[in-house]
């Protein structure tokens, strides 16, 4: 599976909850497979969407759920153990991993050579990681959201994106819709 | 007057309750005292950027986020600056040890000293510079400032605001 199908399928799974979501293609697709107020899209910053979602989750009670990619954790590898030193129960970070970065053209990652994720996510000091394959993650995603603790899941898959247009959304208006449903 | 006391008051007062840190040398009274107070969540980050993300989702949460770091940081952030503070309109009260000004022992610091007011400017991030002690009786008007405008603004506080260098 692609990203994109990953997306479709755990569209109803997220659908009420609290998602920040990756820069590029990631967002695109949320956007254009299941848009909701309580959807962040990031239309920039690549490697923030584990903090920003990280964030979310200490400052209120709600779950969260961070999309975020391979290429993206890599930029910001530094948020593995601060998320994993700051634990909090409502927290899920999902890995979409396809070794590559998707948005630029699939050029490879590292995460799809040598380095494992999973194992960096262990080492930086995260209590749940969950390795799963794509079509194996609906059940992984709702037991995480469901569960009091704090989950990592590194979900591989296949490469490749589907063609879509660009968020003409106003960062604003992103912004303050998705804060009146953190609110509601 | 104890400046690392004034500011976590300061802070306080103005509900600023999610306050993250990269830690500067000048800045370690300041952490210390934060890291004590029951009103304020302190989470250390690893990078300014990744601070500023944490920073942007507490607000989203519905907190008033600061972060405290050093003007180095000011060279790494200016994407996050710019695409997700700015871009989404969010407040971001940025308390920053302004190294390489007078009284700066290491000359590295000061080659981006000369950069920090200009890339700032660039980014017209309203910027204040605590030289004096006295100068911190402006913060608890900064803060309101920086929540009523919904940006991010920069208080400079260099090692003369601070008292010197320790022993250099």
């Amino acid at each position: 599976m692609i990203r994109s199908e990953i997306l479709k399928e755990i569209a109803p799974i997220i659908r009420d909850h609290l998602v920040v979501c990756n820069i590029g293609l990631p967002s695109q697709e949320l956007h254009m497979i299941d848009d909701q107020p309580t959807n962040f899209y990031m239309l920039g910053t690549m490697g923030l969407s584990s903090s920003i979602g990280f964030g979310l989750a200490l400052a209120q009670d709600k779950p969260v759920i961070s999309i975020d990619g391979d290429g993206s954790v890599l930029t910001n590898l530094g948020t593995l153990p601060t998320i994993a030193n700051n634990a909090t129960g409502n927290y899920t970070l999902l890995i979409i991993d396809n070794g590559s970065y998707g948005s630029t053209g699939d050029q490879p990652t590292y995460a799809g050579q040598k380095t494992s994720l999973t194992a960096v996510a262990k080492a930086c000091g995260c209590d749940n990681v969950i390795e799963v394959q794509d079509k194996d993650l609906g059940p992984v995603l709702q037991s995480a959201i469901d569960s009091d603790e704090m989950t990592i899941i590194v979900c591989k898959c296949d490469s490749g994106n589907i063609k879509l247009p660009v968020i003409t959304l106003d960062p604003v208006v992103i912004r303050h819709r998705f804060m009146e449903a953190v609110k509601a | 007057m104890n400046i690392d006391k004034k500011i976590a008051d300061d802070l306080v007062a103005n509900d600023v309750s999610f306050v993250t840190t990269v830690p500067c040398k000048q800045l370690a009274g300041v952490i210390e005292e934060i890291d004590v107070r029951d009103d304020i969540f302190h989470i250390p980050s690893n990078k300014e950027d990744e601070g500023m993300g944490l920073c942007a989702g507490a607000f989203m949460g519905g907190k008033r986020p600061a972060i405290i770091m050093q003007n180095t940081a000011i060279g790494v952030t200016i994407n996050t600056l710019a695409t997700l503070t700015q871009f989404y309109r969010m407040p971001l009260p940025m308390l920053i040890s302004y190294r390489g000004e007078l009284r700066e022992p290491v000359a590295c610091q000061v080659e981006m000293a000369v950069h920090t007011k200009a890339l700032l400017a660039q980014l017209n991030i309203p910027t204040f510079h605590f030289h004096w002690q006295k100068d911190v009786e402006e913060l608890d008007n900064i803060l309101k400032y920086t929540f009523m405008s919904n940006k991010p603004v920069a208080i400079l506080t260099d090692a003369n605001f601070w008292g010197g260098y320790g022993d250099q």
